[in-house]
């Protein structure tokens, strides 16, 4: 592997890391307030799985660079200007409803996207995206009935996450955001386009949407920047939080 | 140093059919089919084995029973944890199906089928029968249970809530 596509190819997996670490962070952070004990279950699996593919793709990343870092040195000592998340996934938890569309919109591009990538020319890629499309496809469905029963529930309940789909709209855009570096990737095979999505993701979000009574937006005003680093505040606050104990005590084992 | 004796993988997988999954204590290791393949290394055996779930918290014990149990029969044992192909649970035989549902979890449908429906909010699969009285009357109460591999069921017919074990 040559040294562009080495560099290439850790931001790349960073980006798909990073999107998976914060999301499954925020996703636990409703462990123990879930609104009844299944979906409090319900929430702390998704994280797991979030925080699992995490696990495997900062692990290749780390290889990828061969500096010696593994995991947990770049899921833990690295600031928030050099994540790669997308801003989508570092929104407050806020209500259930923003919670469960969040993920929607995230699970739904990553499902569409990890159906590709699992032909990536990359076996290591390959087989994680493999694995994880497994799980999203869970995550989807899960998110996708409950914005149904939210939608087309009560009329506060349909109020609220229509609020909820409008407030996480603007940071929808970014995931779909396709540059010459994921091109250079795309080119050899290893990754997949980011933006191939789009119709597919257009159209289910309708017939969800459609279910659950629910407008999608389209405002065409999106907010992006997470890909280059430029996070908003609430990243440094997810950040301290989950590095504390870490940082405190690096190189602890329990 | 005793030298230990040569050891076939018949050998060794007999030693694994008792190593019990710690989240489902009724199947092997085995039996779950995580156990990719056993190789010679040296005086000993590397056992290749893939995790159900990217993040199964149950992977550290799962490897420390291995190994355990290999070392109690006098083998050198070490585990290699590989992630292609994919774990599916359509690596379950049939035998360990049937003791599935006599523990009181609902043994999983093919896979493949489960995977055709991509957006499955629009296709729900078929229902699951019931373990206990063989109902097909039965409903998803979440997709996610105990573990991320089991989902939570309930039965219209005998009013037993149950888990399933998901196709995955």
């Amino acid at each position: 592997m040559d040294d562009r596509t080495r560099d290439d190819l850790f931001e790349y997996l960073l980006r798909l890391g990073d999107d998976r670490l914060i999301l499954g962070h925020r996703m636990s952070e409703w462990c123990g307030h879930g609104p009844i004990l299944e979906e409090d279950i319900a929430l702390s699996n998704i994280a797991l799985d979030l925080i699992g593919q995490a696990n495997l793709l900062l692990q290749l990343a780390g290889e990828v660079e061969g500096k010696g870092r593994d995991q947990d040195a770049l899921a833990y000592f690295r600031d928030s200007g050099a994540y790669r998340n997308a801003l989508l996934v570092e929104t407050p938890n806020g209500d259930f409803g923003d919670t469960i569309v969040r993920q929607f919109l995230f699970s739904l591009h990553a499902l569409l996207h990890l159906e590709q990538l699992q032909r990536s020319s990359h076996e290591v890629l390959a087989g994680i995206a493999a694995k994880a499309l497994k799980e999203t496809r869970y995550h989807v469905r899960h998110c996708g009935e409950w914005i149904v029963r939210l939608g087309d529930g009560t009329a506060e309940s349909h109020q609220r996450v229509q609020a909820s789909l409008d407030r996480a709209w603007r940071y929808t855009g970014e995931l779909f955001d396709h540059d010459e570096l994921e091109a250079r990737l795309v080119a050899q095979g290893i990754a997949t386009d980011s933006s191939a999505p789009r119709a597919a993701w257009d159209k289910q979000l309708h017939d969800v949407a459609s279910l659950a009574t629910l407008t999608v937006p389209n405002e065409p005003y999106m907010q992006r920047g997470g890909r280059r680093g430029r996070h908003t505040e609430h990243l440094g606050h997810l950040l301290a939080e989950m590095q504390i104990v870490a940082r405190s005590h690096p190189e602890a084992k329990w | 140093m005793v030298t230990p004796a040569p050891v076939s993988r018949d050998d060794v997988y007999a030693i694994l059919g008792d190593v019990r999954d710690p989240e489902v204590p009724v199947l092997s290791v085995v039996e779950l089919g995580i156990v990719r393949g056993v190789e010679p290394e040296g005086d000993g055996v590397v056992v290749d084995i893939t995790p159900t779930y990217s993040g199964c918290p149950a992977m550290h014990e799962i490897e420390r029973s291995i190994v355990g149990a290999l070392a109690a029969r006098g083998v050198n044992g070490r585990v290699r944890v590989v992630y292609s192909p994919a774990w599916t649970t359509d690596w379950i035989g049939e035998e360990a199906r049937e003791k599935l549902r006599r523990y009181g979890i609902a043994p999983p449908q093919p896979a493949r089928a489960h995977e055709e429906v991509l957006i499955p909010i629009l296709r729900r699969p078929p229902a699951v029968t019931c373990p206990f009285c063989g109902s097909r009357d039965t409903e998803t109460r979440s997709e996610f249970g105990s573990t991320a591999c089991k989902s939570l069921q309930f039965c219209n017919a005998c009013h037993q809530p149950f888990e399933h074990f998901k196709a995955f």
